[in-house]
């Protein structure tokens, strides 16, 4: 495909390109191509374009190492792969952390949840819908932006009220990181998350502060982020109709609620082909046939990955491999882990999904696979997650012991190996660390953005977000909105 | 109001008991360095190389001045990746015609390291005129017209983890990129990783002030004066983290921790790397005072131009 911005011609009938990079307000270095006929999508193409080598750099180091060195990943969402590294470290060490260690995590990983979705929403993906000032960076944007505005003038005063909660939510971040901070020593990168627990021991004194600042963002979450989230979606009911993709996701399970780590806040689980399936992590394997990584080292399984780029690679089209689960390609994310879990919905979710859609629904999984599966429905699941989590909040600042234990010393073994499960709220994420005469021999990373935004796998099966592009509406090429409107709902 | 160069210091270095840097920044001085450059907010174009976003994530964490002020008030966020409504080539497009206006008088923030290795192919930032532009391409087209680089984070300023031991990508600090490119465009290193949003904020008001009181050259010849042979502001950089730790009576009374969990001891018999590190975090403290890493584990050094590399293991004493 050509790299030309725009081409072909407009209109029904029509072939047109559309080539968008970068797609701005995400994570890192991505580049989306489309083929637009009779307005919508019928083909598409994600490309990550950057390629640092973590999992090279990591080898030989000291195990301990990485859960500091990794979290350089992603400045978003760093304690997620901290807590990815910090849980392979336990299991390759062979270290039971202690109780107050394992709701201190939480407590880290929960305030960075509360933080990402809110910095998502509102900082990333809000001016989708609602039109910012009239000053950079907010200006340039897409002529016919199909803003709030521009659909129903009446909703001048909605418009103005997200502003004013865009300002208000950078406001509430900050606390969110506030509150990461107390246990987690700074953010971004947080230094409290080690292999063997967490550094800092909880203080009666701490624990006011947290929970005074929790205080803040419920009330934020409960009183704005949610309802705007469904004042939003009544007004682009016709994107709950697109974007379903695959209709198939994983989750791993995040916030271990016991100390066996078999009961989570978020369970685990798969769905693909309308059915449920136990997680098998066997099951996991990444392609790189269309990725710029050396064909020899394609389908296998992370305990056995190799990190071998090959730029100039004839054929292949980004630096992200496509992971797949037992050959489907599965999204990750709030929605998949509100598919998987079902949990009840909010009282404002109910509520408005009756009186704007007039449905009855108690559970998630009441949205029905459509709506659920939808660009929309995305932006639902992220906010509802929001609501979901602030009562396991609360629970763990009761259960959290002031002074007690948080850290157990780790004993690095001369080998061993061991993954570490979890999800960063943008979706499922694994480390795999394996150690030979107590450095790391290998360590692999399969994280959210490898299983939503991969490239083509072996088979030439789409990834997630390439799928879920299939049949998003591109009425003018000019400004083709919904494109990345749908990449970002994803949080890549 | 206006702040002069040797009052920053003043606030900076901490005279000023119990007041970060940030608090003394009152809007009216925002108000004042507005319209410093070209009778308008001055352009800023941030471009994001091999890097996390870890950095630009730890500016919106700025607080007073809050974010919001920066930018609405200081600055004009003329291109950010992660902030702006626009996308794709016309975004790229709109950064370059910046850059052509606003030659000589814009600043370019850089964030994350160049990778020039396999022709920049590891680090695309985009397509503009039908063309793939490489962090390599944008640095060579947008840094001579600069008027001055900010290279934000330990990746801009030294190269930092992309460059470590084990790289393929040959990802190197602007400064060595320039140094390769004969590019003179002068260049402040705002190491951390990430910096801390008063480094950021800070670094920028006393340039803006700087070039109010003595124009474009001399101002920022005022700024070059006040960095260290690392390029680092001295005033955020210009302490050691051992020399002024609070548990640094622990350390001569040969009184060490035991674990990373336990709060009395010196901490470098955990691994604490404060002896090797420059930066004010021991007073300053982050996300608005509430901690500092050796407060709650150990300082790794990510200040220092030889971080990851020679300031690991993090958890063994030097």
């Amino acid at each position: 495909m050509s790299s030309c911005a725009r081409k072909g011609a407009a209109g029904h009938g029509k072939t047109a390109h559309i080539a968008i990079d970068p797609v701005t307000r995400i994570e890192g270095h991505l580049k989306a191509e489309v083929t637009v006929e009779g307005g919508k999508v019928v083909d598409a193409k994600l490309s990550g374009g950057m390629y640092r080598g973590f999992e090279t750099i990591l080898r030989g180091r000291d195990p301990r190492d990485s859960s500091q060195i990794v979290q350089r990943i992603c400045g978003v969402c760093p304690t997620a792969h901290a807590t990815a590294s910090v849980m392979a470290q336990d299991a390759a060490m062979g270290t039971k952390i202690t109780t107050n260690g394992r709701i201190t995590r939480n407590l880290i990983l929960g305030a960075n949840y509360l933080q990402s979705h809110i910095l998502h929403f509102y900082h990333l993906a809000a001016q989708d819908f609602v039109q910012g000032p009239d000053s950079a960076p907010f200006v340039p944007r897409y002529k016919n932006s199909d803003l709030l505005t521009d659909r129903n003038k009446g909703l001048a005063a909605v418009n103005a009220a997200a502003v004013d909660q865009y300002v208000e939510a950078l406001d509430v971040r900050q606390i969110c990181h506030e509150m990461v901070a107390m246990f987690g020593g700074k953010m971004p990168h947080a230094q409290g998350l080690v292999a063997g627990g967490a550094s800092e021991i909880p203080t009666k004194d701490r624990l006011i502060e947290y929970a005074a600042r929790f205080d803040k963002v419920k009330e934020f979450v409960v009183n704005k982020y949610l309802p705007v989230v469904y004042t939003v979606g009544s007004q682009y009911k016709d994107l709950f109709a697109v974007g379903q993709g695959h209709r198939a996701c994983i989750a791993y399970g995040v916030f271990p609620l016991n100390d066996e780590m078999t009961k989570f806040m978020m369970k685990s689980g798969v769905y693909y082909g309308g059915k449920d399936h136990a997680l098998d992590p066997s099951k996991i394997h990444e392609d790189v046939k269309y990725s710029w990584f050396d064909d020899s080292t394609t389908g296998l399984h992370y305990t056995k990955g190799q990190t071998k780029p090959t730029p100039h690679k004839e054929g292949a089209y980004s630096f992200v491999k496509a992971p797949r689960y037992d050959g489907v390609a599965c999204e990750v994310g709030p929605l998949a882990r509100m598919w998987v879990e079902n949990p009840p919905l909010s009282p404002i979710g109910q509520k408005a999904l009756k009186e704007h859609f007039g449905l009855n629904a108690k559970n998630f999984r009441d949205l029905g696979e459509d709506a659920a599966f939808s660009l929309m429905g995305r932006h639902v699941a992220r906010a509802e997650e929001t609501w979901y989590m602030l009562s396991f909040i609360d629970q763990w600042l009761k259960e959290v012991k002031p002074g007690e234990e948080t850290y157990v010393k780790p004993e690095i073994p001369a080998s061993g190996e061991g993954t570490g499960f979890t999800e960063a709220p943008r979706g499922s994420l694994l480390h795999f660390l394996k150690i030979e005469d107590g450095k790391i021999d290998n360590y692999q990373v399969v994280s959210a953005t490898l299983w939503n935004c991969n490239p083509r796998d072996d088979k030439g099966q789409r990834g997630p977000v390439e799928e879920a592009l299939i049949g998003i509406p591109v009425p003018d090429i000019e400004n083709p909105v919904n494109v990345a409107r749908l990449i970002r709902a994803f949080d890549p | 109001m206006s702040l002069s160069r040797r009052d920053f210091v003043k606030l900076c270095t901490g005279t000023v008991a119990g007041m970060g840097i940030s608090q003394m920044f009152h809007p009216s001085v925002c108000e004042a360095i507005s319209g410093t450059l070209n009778g308008s907010r001055p352009p800023v174009l941030w471009v994001q190389g091999s890097g996390c976003t870890g950095c630009s994530v730890s500016l919106l964490n700025a607080v007073n001045p809050h974010i919001k002020q920066v930018l609405l008030d200081v600055i004009s966020l003329e291109f950010h990746p992660t902030v702006m409504a626009w996308e794709g080539e016309p975004a790229m497009e709109h950064m370059f015609k910046i850059a052509d206006e606003y030659k000589g008088g814009f600043f370019l923030a850089v964030e994350g390291s160049i990778p020039v290795a396999e022709d920049g192919k590891y680090c695309v930032i985009g397509e503009a005129n039908h063309k793939e532009i490489t962090m390599v391409d944008a640095m060579k087209e947008l840094a001579p017209k600069a008027a001055a680089v900010l290279a934000l984070g330990t990746c801009a300023a030294y190269g930092g983890i992309p460059a470590a031991e084990g790289s393929e990508t040959g990802a190197m600090s602007v400064k060595a990129f320039f140094e390769q490119e004969g590019i003179s465009t002068p260049v402040v290193n705002i190491p951390g990783c990430p910096p801390h949003p008063d480094w950021i904020v800070g670094t920028v008001v006393v340039a803006l002030e700087a070039i109010k009181t003595h124009g474009l050259a001399a101002g920022l010849g005022e700024v070059v004066k006040l960095l260290d042979d690392q390029g680092r502001p001295t005033p955020f950089f210009g302490q050691n983290i051992h020399d002024n730790c609070p548990y640094l009576p622990d350390f001569e009374a040969d009184k060490m921790c035991e674990t990373l969990s336990q709060k009395d001891g010196c901490r470098m018999s955990v691994g604490c790397k404060g002896p090797n590190a420059m930066a004010d975090c021991f007073k300053r403290k982050w996300n608005n005072g509430i901690n500092w890493c050796v407060q709650n584990a150990v300082c790794i050094g990510c200040v220092e131009p030889d971080f990851p590399d020679g300031q690991s293991p993090f958890y063994e004493p030097m």
